[in-house]
């Protein structure tokens, strides 16, 4: 066998995936056959860095250099110069947003610095196509202890005394909803996985998937195990070909070693999993719902009594978990449940992904422990806000979920305060928003979400987000009235009360929190019919400042409409009537006379 | 492939495959094990470097000792290439020059098993990025 000293990690998650990650692989394995270094240097396939904006992403270990944005032409330098001579390419290594020096490697990176990796613990660690890696990271240990050494109501012990809760949104305790489903007596029973991830801008399910397959089946195990079930199926949006084809392989060749099907490690157990195709419809990702699509049935919800444990798939009690709560129950079960306990606040325990999008540095997956700041989390790991901007707000929780402000900076991040503050923890999205943002545009841009998503089986989630949407708009257009904030709060109220399902019962947050933390932003477009972030189009006007102006002509000719009069040498004009707003002049404009008021 | 029929199986069969990533789980947690750099560059691969590199891996793997072994670029003392970096754990790192494999040894057995010096240090001229 080759011994070799350097590993080569190349991201093949799908963001990497999308810029060439493939051809690098290829690019490294023939310069370093045509160095003779093939048996001393491994190139290895890896599951997402987190680090997805700046990809592709490629880690040479054990030094920990952590090069991003890779191309297939940087890979003969990084050989000839890394691998063969010990010198770091610096052109290619991550540059810190705050010092704007190359930062040498991976440990000294405010992104990993504060993070605890546990549901992400192999992903971009391991290679998710082959089973061995996963099983030298002592994979399958935690199904084969259980079935050897616990009951299933000493495991499920354990997963209640680790106080896991579900990662999907809810937050329900796991123990729990797995003892309850145990205790209800079937001839059949399942457990489905949840990797339907609706919330626009979240992968944390994708990224688990495609990097670290393996540890969602053997959790699935686990609880098939524990509540009686032999059948396993994973609900997944089809739009997720890569975390497909990788659960796939994974299942294949689980069964081949026999971590898969009847009589697992010698037990008696009996486990096998199938994969079920979603269209990615939002609602889809609400349980009940994604019980009949799995059915075959239209995507709609069900009101609930009966939950899923009493009656499920096919009437039988059925356990659905997310994908980031199974990722985290082998750990628990290998490092035991005072160990999880151990990380978060009282009533949240253990670590939360969370997907960084928006106006800040470092975009990415990031792990944390429950009760980590809002600050620590954009300012620290997420490298602050970009262009030096001022923060204005995080969204949490996606479309069901509330926007947090600079009062909440120092909060520590949990199921419950979160909800205190008005928002959720949702899947664990959170975007990003600057001072450019306006609030009531963040507003109308969920709802719009929420109007698409919605399945239409019950009135007040049909109707009525359709007309908080409208109003929304009146009031970005500058049509807005008093009236109209007075109903829109009520509506909001209204739908929260009497939707029938999750979807309708939290699309109004986004609009009930903007208006309870950034109510100036409502008034200003009603009553001033200004947008104070200077976002709303129909509220914005391009004047030229007649004592700035030298009559350059610049701007006129360059008006796609001709909204620009004047003659050579004095103050020109605009016509607001004509004017579409493109911002074209004042591109054009050397004498920064032209400004959108 | 044979199937995994027992906990026994699988703890085997995760011995036998551990050494193919032992390098990555190390390179995660560096402090806390021997970390040795080789200069690797012209003037080290030159003097055998390379040899020097492949002798210590071997050498502390068989000997049980945990190490993280990397290359870097030229350190400054191509006078005594050569040259190697060790840092022990919670201690400064400490740079020998003119290594060899007997000289290797040396430093496995003496330096690196029980902390005591040995000859050929260099005094360093430059601080470690940490
Ligand atoms: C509209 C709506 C969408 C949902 N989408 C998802 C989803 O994409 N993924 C998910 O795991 N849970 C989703 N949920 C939550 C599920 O209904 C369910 O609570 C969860 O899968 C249970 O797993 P957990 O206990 O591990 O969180 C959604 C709920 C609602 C109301
Ligand atoms: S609340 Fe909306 S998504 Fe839920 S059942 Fe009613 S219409 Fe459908
Ligand atoms: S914003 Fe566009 S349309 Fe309006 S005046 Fe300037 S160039 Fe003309
Ligand atoms: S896909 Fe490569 S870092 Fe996320
Ligand atoms: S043409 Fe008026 S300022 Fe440019």
């Amino acid at each position: 066998m080759a011994k070799y000293k350097m590993h080569v990690l190349v991201c093949g998650g799908t963001g990497c995936k999308a810029s060439a990650s493939d051809s690098i692989i290829e690019k490294f394995k023939s310069e370093l056959t045509a160095k003779g270094l093939d048996n001393e240097v491994q190139v290895i396939l890896t599951g997402c860095f987190g680090f997805c904006e700046k990809g592709p992403i490629v880690k040479v270990l054990p030094d920990n250099t952590f090069y991003t944005q890779v191309k297939p032409e940087d890979v003969a330098e990084i050989v000839a110069e890394h691998l063969v001579k010990g010198r770091k390419v610096n052109r290619l290594l991550y540059v810190d947003p705050k010092s704007n020096e190359h930062v040498s490697d991976s440990k000294h990176m405010g992104f990993y610095r504060k993070q605890i990796r546990i549901a992400l613990r192999n992903c971009g660690f391991i290679n998710p196509e082959n089973i061995d890696e996963y099983i030298a990271r002592d994979g399958y240990y935690a199904i084969g202890k259980v079935l050897k050494e616990y009951t299933p109501a000493q495991t499920i012990d354990i997963i209640k005394k680790s106080g896991l809760r579900g990662r999907g949104g809810g937050g329900f305790p796991t123990g729990l909803k797995w003892e309850i489903a145990s205790k209800n007596a079937a001839d059949q029973k399942y457990v489905v996985c949840n990797a339907d991830e609706g919330d626009p801008g979240a992968f944390m399910d994708r990224s688990v998937l495609e990097g670290d397959p393996h540890s969602v089946l053997e959790a699935m195990a686990i609880c098939g195990y524990c509540i009686g079930a032999t059948k396993g199926v994973i609900y997944i949006r089809a739009e997720y070909p890569l975390a497909i084809t990788r659960l796939k392989i994974a299942i294949d060749q689980a069964r081949e070693y026999g971590l898969l099907g009847k009589d697992i490690m010698g037990s008696g157990f009996d486990f096998d999993i199938t994969l079920r195709y979603g269209a990615g419809a939002f609602v889809c990702g609400e349980e009940t719902s994604l019980i009949h699509s799995m059915e075959g049935l239209r995507g709609e919800p069900t009101n609930k009594p009966p939950f899923p444990a009493e009656s499920g798939y096919l009437g039988k009690p059925t356990n659905v978990n997310n994908v980031e709560t199974f990722a985290s129950v082998p750990v628990i079960i290998l490092k035991g449940a005072e160990w999880f306990a151990s990380i978060g606040t009282e009533k949240s325990k253990g670590t939360k992904v969370f997907a960084l999008a928006g106006k800040i540095n470092n975009v990415g997956l990031i792990e944390v422990p429950m009760g980590t700041t809002l600050r620590e989390v954009i300012f620290e790991i997420g490298g602050g806000i970009k262009n030096g901007k001022k923060f204005k707000a995080a969204q949490t929780g996606g479309p069901s979920g509330g926007c947090l402000t600079e009062k909440h900076l120092d909060t520590p991040i949990d199921f419950d305060n979160l909800i205190a503050a008005g928002s959720m923890m949702g899947s664990g999205g959170m975007i990003v928003m600057d001072e450019d943002d306006c609030m009531v545009s963040i507003a109308k841009f969920f709802l719009d979400f929420t109007v698409e998503e919605s399945c239409g089986k019950c009135a007040p989630c049909r109707i009525g987000n359709k007309r908080l949407y409208e109003i929304l708009e009146r009031i970005t257009n500058g049509e807005g009235t008093m009236e109209e904030l007075e109903r829109l709060r009520n509506l909001s109220l209204v739908i929260k009360d009497t939707s029938l399902c999750g979807l309708g019962q939290t699309s109004p947050n986004p609009v009930l929190s903007t208006m309870d933390n950034f109510y100036h932003e409502y008034l200003a477009h009603v009553n001033d019919k200004k947008c104070p972030a200077g976002q709303c189009k129909s509220l914005m006007q391009y004047v030229i400042e007649p004592e700035a102006c030298v009559g350059c002509t610049a701007c006129a000719r360059n008006c796609p409409v001709n909204a620009i009069t004047g003659e050579r040498k004095k103050p020109h004009v605009i016509d607001t009537a004509i004017c579409i707003k493109c911002g074209a002049c004042i591109e054009k404009c050397k004498f920064n006379a032209i400004s959108i008021k | 492939m044979a199937k995994i029929k027992s906990l026994d199986d699988l703890r085997m069969m995760k011995e036998s495959l551990q050494s193919k990533i032992n390098l990555r789980e190390k390179g995660e947690d560096p402090g806390s094990h021997v970390q040795i750099k080789v200069a690797m560059a012209t003037c080290g691969i030159a003097s055998g470097a390379k040899t020097v590199m492949e002798f210590m891996m071997e050498e502390l793997e068989k000997r049980g000792i945990e190490s993280v072994i990397t290359q870097t670029g030229c350190m400054g003392y191509c006078f005594a290439e050569p040259t190697i970096e060790v840092k022990l754990p919670g201690k400064e790192p400490v740079v020998f020059g003119y290594v060899d494999n007997k000289k290797a040894d040396e430093i496995i057995e003496k330096y690196i098993k029980n902390g005591e010096l040995v000859d050929g240090i260099i005094p360093m001229n430059y601080e470690t990025i940490e």
